[in-house]
């Protein structure tokens, strides 16, 4: 740990942008991890940290900052890592999609392109753990790593003017969920009945970056079923400890 | 009751943001004007963070229900009480029936009104600032009621101030974003030396600018984006962040407005034009 060099830049006025070497690691993104937790324990008043693949933006809430102040208390902040690597209680979150035709708009395109049975797609899909390397975009947006490169496959040539909430969509090397009805380019292949962001609840968010993503297939009957315990808000999506 | 007879063209309300849910994605929000609105506040001795509405363009219809103070800042839209015109940045007193109309819009593009207390709105995640999904609207509709608290009595220590607009000055302070070295010398020179046009695509998210520069190749991870933050498209658009902007992003950030020229921008509409003035 802490072999990388940091590139520690002003961001205007007030913020700091701090760069990993520009790589999409789960090394990388643990030690990223580790210097939140060590600048949090700083308890610096104002200050929030978005993290997003190789980044770390933090953003002073109040006021103007001075730079070189920050930047030392960025370069104390990584010295006090500790040695073996602390921050390692993310969740792996098993998140149900229904990939029936009625929500896998674009399933069959999918399939073929990709030159798999559509059995085969939802197998590939649901086999990987994927990592969550940054939230954003949209409220509860999550990037995530590790797509197989056999589930690569370009966006769509149009972009859909809008994509129902809970779709989940391929693109490249990413696959994510609409948090959002929201306009979109991606391969829909899905839906997934647990709202990611929800205003209602005290943690809107379950999720954060670090914990990893697995899809489970459900059935039309489950999906109806987890949608209006969603809906009613007593879902509760399975969870199982990290490097527990 | 603040009762909206009509709304406008989109009027929201708005404080000074919502602050600690960067990591989850969700945007700042809050007035695009900062300083606006911060003096309207503090004319009317409210806390700096009270709500107040944002008026954009062609101001709303507002009845009130009960006695109170307001105060009017940033764009002048022609405010009119009970039709009387009035002044901005002046405490003015309000009585149970008034009526707040507005007309022409002499200069800028948003405008604010700030109420005595401020509006008590909802609280949604440390903010009454609207937006979609955080609040259930994105701005107000005709015959939404906003509570406020009743004053009668009030003696403002400073009636009014004499605030001179910027609504003139295209120039925009910016500092050298985070890709700001992968400009080349062609693309640096269009940056500096010319003024660029706000397009139509111009919201409380991002100001698109009308021209373009030599577009570029450069590919990166997506990584934080802040309000300011003027982001450069292959193609060789440019796009500045505003306070509902998206909080990650994937173009390269080639400069960041100072805090003082994302509010001249809020002040900026469609076929408007600015200029960058790096510091």
């Amino acid at each position: 740990m802490k072999n990388h060099p940091l590139r520690i830049e002003p961001f205007g006025q007030r913020a700091v942008l701090v760069e990993w070497p520009a790589q999409v690691s789960e090394s990388i993104l643990a030690e990223i991890l580790d210097f939140v937790d060590s600048f949090k324990n700083l308890g610096l008043p104002n200050w929030e940290v978005s993290v997003a693949y190789n980044s770390l933006t933090l953003v002073n809430t109040r006021q103007n900052i001075d730079f070189e102040q920050v930047k030392t208390q960025i370069l104390s902040a990584y010295e006090g890592i500790k040695v073996k690597t602390k921050h390692s209680n993310g969740f792996l979150w098993k998140l149900p999609v229904c990939y029936e035709e009625e929500f896998g708009l674009d399933l069959k395109e999918a399939a073929e392109v990709l030159g798999m049975t559509i059995d085969e797609l939802i197998r590939e899909h649901t086999a990987y753990q994927y990592t969550v390397y940054g939230i954003g975009f949209l409220p509860g947006f999550m990037y995530l790593g590790g797509l197989p490169q056999q589930l690569e496959i370009p966006r769509r040539k149009e972009p859909r003017l809008s994509v129902a909430r809970g779709s989940v969509g391929l693109a490249g090397k990413q696959t994510g969920i609409y948090p959002q009805n929201s306009p979109g380019g991606w391969n829909i292949i899905g839906s997934c009945p647990i709202p990611i962001f929800d205003i209602s609840k005290e943690q809107p968010c379950f999720v954060k970056v670090g914990d990893k993503i697995q899809f489970e297939p459900i059935s039309k009957a489950a999906y109806d079923l987890k949608k209006i315990e969603a809906e009613v808000g007593i879902y509760q999506p399975q969870k199982k400890r990290l490097n527990a | 009751m603040l009762k909206v007879l009509k709304s406008g063209f989109f009027t929201s309300i708005q404080d000074l943001g919502r602050f600690g849910y960067r990591d989850m994605g969700v945007p700042v929000s809050g007035a695009m004007d900062t300083e606006a609105v911060k003096k309207a506040n503090q004319l009317l001795e409210n806390a700096l963070d009270a709500a107040a509405l944002e008026i954009t363009m062609t101001g709303p219809t507002l009845l009130f229900e009960a006695p109170t103070f307001i105060c009017l800042s940033g764009a002048n839209i022609s405010p009119t009480l009970n039709n009387e015109p009035v002044s901005q940045y002046q405490v003015l007193k309000i009585g149970k029936g008034d009526i707040l109309s507005y007309g022409k819009m002499e200069n800028g593009f948003r405008s604010y009104l700030a109420i005595k207390g401020g509006l008590e709105t909802p609280v949604v995640l440390g903010s009454r600032s609207q937006y979609i999904p955080i609040t259930q609207k994105k701005c107000l509709k005709d015959g939404d009621e906003l509570r406020y608290e009743e004053t009668v009595a009030f003696e403002p220590a400073l009636s009014g101030l004499k605030v001179e607009n910027k609504f003139q000055q295209n120039e925009l302070e910016v500092f050298r974003g985070p890709e700001f070295s992968i400009l080349s010398d062609s693309q640096l020179a269009t940056l500096f030396a010319q003024p660029f046009t706000v397009s139509e695509k111009n919201n409380r998210m991002a100001y698109q600018l009308a021209e373009l520069l030599p577009g570029h190749k450069y590919s990166m991870l997506t990584s934080g984006t802040l309000p300011g933050t003027v982001q450069f498209t292959p193609a060789g658009r440019l796009i500045i962040l505003m306070k509902d902007g998206q909080t990650t992003g994937g173009y390269p950030r080639v400069l960041q407005l100072s805090e003082e020229a994302i509010g001249l921008l809020a002040q900026r509409k469609f076929g408007d034009s600015i200029s960058f003035k790096l510091i």
